[in-house]
C-alpha cells in the first residue's frame, strides 16, 4: 500500500483538494524528494513531520511554487497547478523568519496582499481590523514589526497571509523561533484559529509533539520520502516503519532474534508478540513506555520479567522509570508510572519488580534496529 | 543519496513564468546591455586599436615592437613600478599605525582624527600635487628639507601619492582592526604571551587579509593615478602620464591604446589578488567576534596620539596651503588676501562654467547611477530564475573596478567616436561624461548595494508573490526604503567622485562640457596655480558640504522617517 493510498483509505468518499502524485526535487545530483505522493482533503489541518534536512521546506516550497519540482504533478481544486509561479497559486504562507515588512507598521503588514487587489478604502480597513481582532493585535495596530515580541510578529505573519482569503495556508515551522511557553499557548491558538476559518492548511514541523497535538493528518518523512500518512492515533499507535516508531513519542528499541511461534528473544526474555518473522531473524521489538504495566502481574502471565528498577525521575504528572531486565544478556527498558502506582506499590531504587507489556502493545519490526 | 535512475529519466516539470519573472528578465537585460555598451564594447574597442595602424588595418604586435623598442616609453614601467612600490611601502606602515592608534589605544580625539584623515578624498588628486609645488617648489618655504633634490619628479610623485591613498588604505585597515576578536587576545594574554609575539601571533594574522587588500590597492591607486604626476612630475615619465601625452600632446591613438593595455595588466591582477583576499577575510569572519576594547596605557597612548598628530598636521598642512594659496595675491610675496584667483572667467581652462558643469554632471551620475546600481544589484540579489542573465550582470559590475579611469576613458574615445557607431552622437556630450562616469566608480557602489540588499530577509520577494503583488511593487514600497541608508551612501559616493575624477574624463570633454577638475588641470598647465589651487579649492568645499548634508540627512531626516528601525 502506498502512502497515498493509505491515506485515502482513511478518507473514503472525500475528493482531496490537493493532490500530489510522483514528485520529485533534485538539487544538481541529490535528490532532496523522490516520488512523492500525496493527498491533502479539504479543511484538514496536515502536518509534515520529519527531521531536519529530511526535505519538508523543499516539498512546501514546491507546492507554493516556490522552487517549482523536477518532475511530477501538483493539483489544487481540480486544477493542475504543476507549472504555475506562486502569483498564479492559491495560497497563503507563513515563514519561520515571518519575513514582515519592517518599514510597514501592523497594519500595513496586514493589508499589504489586500492593497493591489481592487477593493475600497473602507473595505480594506474593514477586513484588516477583522484580521487583527482575530488574532488579537488590535492594540497594536499602528506598530512596527520591531516593537512587537516574536509571538506577536508571528500573528501578524499569520494575518496577512490569511488576508486574501486563500485556499491554502502553509506554514514552514512557524513556532520554532519562539520560546517554549509561547510556543504551546500558540499552538493551540493557531489550531483554534484554522477550525474557526477551516481554511486547509499544511504545517511543516520537526517538532512530533507538535504534529501530534495539533495535526488532522501527519505526514511522516524520511530522507526524501514519505513514510506513513495518517492520524496521530495511527501514527502514534501504528508506526509503519522503525524510523517512525523512534522519531515519533518515546520508544524502547531492543534488539533480538525471531524464535518459534512468533516470538521474539531479546536476552532472556522471550516477548510474544504476533509477528511473521522466519525464525533466526534479527528482529526489533519496539515498547513505548507507558504500555509497559507492573499492576497485578503475574510472573506466569504472557510477556511478564522479572526486571530491577534503576534510575527514577519524576517528570510532573508521571514517573520516567529505567528497568534493568535480569539473567544474561539483560537489557534497559524505560516505563512511564503514574504517580499514584508509584506510591502505592512503594517502587523505589533497587527494588526487584515483575513487569509485562501486553502483546498487542508491543511493535516487531525485521533488522537490527530503528535507523536503516 | 543521489539521484536515481528513475528521476532522471523522468519528464521534468517546465515551470511557467510569471509577470514578474518576464519584468526582471527584461530589466536584467537591459541592465546587462548597458553594461555591455558601457564596459565591455569600449575596452574591446581598445584592445582592438592596440593592434591596429592609424589607418584602421591590423598589424599585428607591431605597436608593441614600437613601444619595446623606444626606451623614452618602456622606461616608464620601471619608473611607474619603483614609484608605486616606494609609495605603498611607505603608506601602509603609516596607515596601519594611524588606523591602529584609532582602535587599540584609548589616545583622545579619535573621531577627529579619523575625520582629518579622510580629507584627501574630498580632492582631485591634483591637489596635494599643487600644494607640494608650493611648499617644495623653486619658491617654496621648505625646499631647504628637500637637500637641493627637486619636488619636480619622483620625490614629488610619492610624496603626493601618499596624501591621494592614505584614505583608502585607512578605511580598510580600520575595519580589518575593528573587526578582531577580542577573545583571542584575552587567550593570548592569559597564556603569558609578551606584547611582541601578541602582535606576531594574533594582531598580525587578524589583519592579514586587510594588509594585502590594502597593499593592491594602493598600488593600483598610485599605477593608474594621473593628476599627481602631472602635476608633480616634471620628466619623470610614468605610464599614466604617458598615455595623457601620446594621447594629447601626439595624438597617436594607437601608441595610447598599447601603454593603456601596459598599465590594464597590473590593474586586472591587482583587482583578482584582491577579490581572492577579501573572499579569505569575509570567510575569517563569520564567526562572531567579541569587540576588542583597548584598555588606557599612558605611554603607548601617548606615543600614538603623537604620530597621529604629525600625520594629521601634514595633511591639514597640504589643505591648508592650497586653501591659503588660493586667497592671497602671489605665495609666497605677496601674502594680501584677494578673489582674484577665484575669478575663474578671467582665466583660460574652462571658467565658472567648468564649475558648474561638475555640479551637473556629479548631480545627474549620482542620481542615475544610484537608480541603476541599486536595481542592477537588486536582480543580482533578489530575482530567482535566468541564471545566466544575472552571472552576466555579477560578471560585469564587478569589471570596472579592474580599469583605471585613463584607461576607460581612452576607451570610450575610441568606441563612441568611431564614426560606424550609431551611438557616436553621444561623443563631446555631458551624458558621455555622467555615463563614462557611472561605469568608473559602478562596482563599489554595486558591492555596497548588494551588502544591504543582503540584510534583507530573503523571503519578501515569495510573500509579495503569494500575496499577488507585483515584484516591482514590492521593491519600491520595502527594499527602496528599508535600504534608504545604503542608496544614500552610494550616491555621495558617485558625487564626490563625480566631482574629483580626472582621469577618465580627460580624454571625454569637449569646450562647454569642461570640468572643474579638469579646469585645474588645465589651468596648472597654463601656469595658473593659485587658480588651479582655487579651482581645486571650490571642488574641495562642494565635496564637504556634500558629506555635510549627508551626515545630516542619515542622522536627521532619515532617523526620523526609519522611526521602525528602533524598539
Ligand atoms: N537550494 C538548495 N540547493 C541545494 N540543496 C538544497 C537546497 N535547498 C535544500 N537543499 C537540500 O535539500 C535537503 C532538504 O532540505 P529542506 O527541505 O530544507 O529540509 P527540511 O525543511 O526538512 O529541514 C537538505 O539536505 C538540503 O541541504
Ligand atoms: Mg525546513
Amino acid at each position: 500500500m502506498t502512502a497515498a493510498e493509505g491515506s485515502a483509505a482513511a478518507q473514503v468518499g472525500r475528493t482531496p483538494y490537493l493532490s500530489i502524485r510522483g514528485l520529485s526535487k533534485l538539487f544538481g545530483e541529490f535528490a532532496a524528494l523522490t516520488d512523492i505522493s500525496l493527498d491533502v482533503y479539504e479543511g484538514d489541518f496536515v502536518c509534515f513531520l520529519g527531521p531536519s534536512g529530511c526535505g519538508k521546506t523543499t516539498l512546501l516550497r514546491a507546492i507554493a511554487g516556490l522552487d517549482i519540482q523536477t518532475a511530477g504533478s501538483v493539483v489544487q481544486a481540480g486544477r493542475d497547478i504543476s507549472r504555475l509561479p506562486p502569483s498564479e497559486r492559491d495560497f497563503g504562507i507563513v515563514f519561520q523568519s515571518y519575513a514582515l515588512f519592517p518599514n510597514l507598521t501592523v497594519t500595513k503588514n496586514v493589508a499589504y496582499g489586500l492593497d493591489s487587489r481592487r477593493g475600497s478604502r473602507a473595505e480594506t480597513a474593514r477586513r484588516v481590523s477583522e484580521l487583527l481582532e482575530l488574532v488579537g493585535l488590535v492594540e497594536h495596530a499602528d506598530k512596527y514589526p520591531a516593537q512587537l515580541s516574536g509571538g506577536q510578529q508571528q500573528r501578524v505573519a499569520l494575518a496577512r497571509a490569511l488576508a486574501t482569503s486563500p485556499g491554502l495556508l502553509l506554514l514552514d515551522e512557524p513556532l520554532s523561533a519562539l520560546d517554549a511557553k509561547v510556543r504551546v499557548h500558540l499552538r493551540h491558538e493557531i489550531r483554534t484559529l484554522q477550525d474557526k476559518l477551516g481554511v486547509t492548511t499544511i504545517m511543516v514541523t520537526h517538532d512530533q509533539e507538535e504534529a501530534l497535538t495539533m495535526a488532522d493528518q501527519i505526514v511522516v518523512m524520511n530522507q526524501g520520502v514519505v513514510e506513513q500518512v495518517g492520524t496521530p492515533e495511527d501514527i502514534y499507535g501504528h508506526p509503519a516503519t522503525p524510523f517512525i516508531a523512534d522519531f515519533v513519542g518515546s520508544m524502547n528499541s531492543l534488539k533480538g532474534v525471531a524464535t518459534q511461534g512468533g516470538y521474539v528473544r531479546v536476552g532472556a526474555v522471550e516477548f510474544a508478540a504476533g509477528g511473521t518473522l522466519r525464525p533466526g531473524m534479527a528482529a526489533t521489538v519496539c515498547i513505548r513506555p507507558e504500555d509497559v504495566t507492573v499492576r497485578g502481574v503475574a510472573a506466569s502471565e504472557t510477556n511478564a520479567f522479572p526486571v530491577r528498577i534503576g534510575a527514577i525521575e519524576f517528570l510532573g504528572s508521571f514517573w520516567r522509570v529505567t528497568l534493568r531486565s535480569e539473567g544474561n544478556g539483560g537489557f534497559e527498558l524505560l516505563a512511564d508510572f503514574s504517580t499514584n502506582l508509584v506510591r502505592d506499590l512503594d517502587l523505589r531504587e533497587g527494588a526487584r519488580i515483575v513487569v509485562a507489556v501486553p502483546p498487542e502493545r508491543i511493535l516487531v519490526f525485521a533488522g537490527g534496529g530503528p535507523r536503516p | 543519496m543521489t539521484a536515481p535512475a528513475a528521476v532522471a529519466s523522468m519528464v521534468r516539470v517546465r515551470p511557467r513564468a510569471s509577470a514578474d519573472d518576464r519584468i526582471l528578465m527584461l530589466a536584467t537585460v537591459l541592465i546587462v546591455g548597458a553594461l555591455l555598451l558601457g564596459v565591455a564594447a569600449p575596452l574591446y574597442a581598445l584592445l582592438a586599436k592596440g593592434f591596429q595602424a592609424a589607418d584602421g588595418t591590423f598589424v599585428g604586435l607591431a605597436n608593441f615592437r614600437t613601444y619595446f623598442s623606444t626606451p623614452a616609453l618602456f622606461d616608464s614601467i620601471g619608473n611607474s613600478v619603483a614609484v608605486t612600490l616606494i609609495t605603498t611601502g611607505i603608506a601602509l606602515p603609516l596607515a596601519f599605525l594611524f588606523a591602529y592608534g584609532l582602535t587599540r589605544t584609548c589616545m583622545p580625539a579619535k573621531s577627529l582624527f579619523k575625520g582629518i584623515a579622510l580629507i584627501p578624498i574630498l580632492m582631485p588628486s591634483l591637489l596635494p600635487g599643487i600644494s607640494l609645488v608650493y611648499l617644495f617648489g623653486t619658491q617654496g618655504l621648505a625646499k631647504g628639507l628637500l637637500m637641493g633634490e627637486s619636488i619636480y619628479g619622483p620625490i614629488g610623485i610619492v610624496l603626493g601619492e601618499l596624501f591621494y591613498v592614505f584614505p583608502h588604505a585607512l578605511t580598510i585597515l580600520l575595519i580589518a582592526l575593528a573587526t578582531s576578536d577580542a577573545r583571542l587576545y584575552e587567550a593570548a594574554e592569559s597564556l603569558g604571551a609578551s606584547k611582541t609575539r601578541i602582535f606576531l601571533t594574533v594582531t598580525l594574522p587578524g589583519v592579514r587579509y586587510g594588509l594585502i587588500s590594502a597593499f593592491f590597492v594602493v598600488f593600483t591607486l598610485v599605477i593608474t593615478d594621473f593628476g599627481v604626476p602631472k602635476v608633480i612630475g616634471g620628466k619623470y615619465n610614468v605610464l599614466a602620464t604617458d598615455v595623457y601625452k601620446q594621447v594629447i600632446g601626439r595624438l597617436d591613438f594607437e601608441m595610447g591604446a598599447v601603454v593603456s593595455m601596459i598599465l590594464l595588466g597590473p590593474a586586472v591582477l591587482a583587482f583578482f589578488a584582491d577579490r581572492l583576499a577579501e573572499r579569505r577575510q569575509s570567510a575569517a569572519l563569520t564567526a562572531r567576534a567579541v569587540p576588542y576594547e583597548p584598555k588606557p596605557k599612558r605611554g603607548r597612548d601617548a606615543a600614538f596620539f603623537a604620530f597621529c598628530v604629525l600625520v594629521g598636521l601634514a595633511i591639514l598642512t597640504v589643505l591648508g596651503v592650497a586653501a591659503y594659496a588660493s586667497w592671497i595675491k602671489l605665495w609666497p610675496y605677496n601674502l594680501s588676501f584677494t578673489n582674484y584667483h577665484y575669478q575663474f572667467d578671467l582665466r583660460d581652462g574652462g571658467g565658472w562654467a567648468s564649475y558648474r558643469n561638475s555640479l551637473v554632471m556629479s548631480g545627474s551620475t549620482a542620481a542615475l547611477g544610484t537608480a541603476i546600481v541599486f536595481v542592477g544589484a537588486y536582480l543580482v540579489e533578489k530575482s530567482r530564475g535566468f541564471r545566466p542573465g544575472r552571472i552576466a550582470l555579477q560578471f560585469l559590475a564587478m569589471m570596472p573596478m579592474a580599469v583605471p579611469g585613463l584607461v576607460l576613458g581612452l576607451a570610450y574615445v575610441f568606441f563612441f567616436n568611431a564614426p560606424n557607431n550609431p551611438l557616436n552622437g553621444l561623443y563631446h556630450t555631458m551624458a558621455i561624461l555622467v555615463i563614462n562616469t557611472v561605469v568608473h566608480f559602478y562596482t563599489v557602489a554595486h558591492l555596497t548595494a548588494v551588502t544591504a540588499l543582503k540584510q534583507l530577509d530573503s523571503e519578501f520577494e515569495s510573500v509579495s508573490a503569494s500575496l499577488k503583488v507585483p515584484v516591482y511593487k514590492t521593491f519600491w514600497r520595502v527594499s527602496v526604503p528599508v535600504c534608504a541608508p545604503a542608496a544614500l551612501d552610494i550616491s555621495m559616493y558617485l558625487f564626490v567622485n563625480a566631482m574629483t575624477t580626472v582621469s577618465a574624463v580627460v580624454f571625454l570633454y569637449a569646450p562647454h562640457t569642461a570640468l572643474a577638475s579638469v579646469a585645474v588641470l588645465n589651468m596648472d598647465d597654463a601656469g595658473e596655480i593659485a587658480s588651479a589651487a582655487a579651482m581645486g579649492m571650490m571642488i574641495v568645499y562642494t565635496s564637504a558640504a556634500v558629506r555635510g548634508l549627508h551626515a545630516l540627512l542619515t542622522r536627521g531626516v532619515l532617523a526620523r522617517a526609519q522611526a521602525w528601525r528602533h524598539r
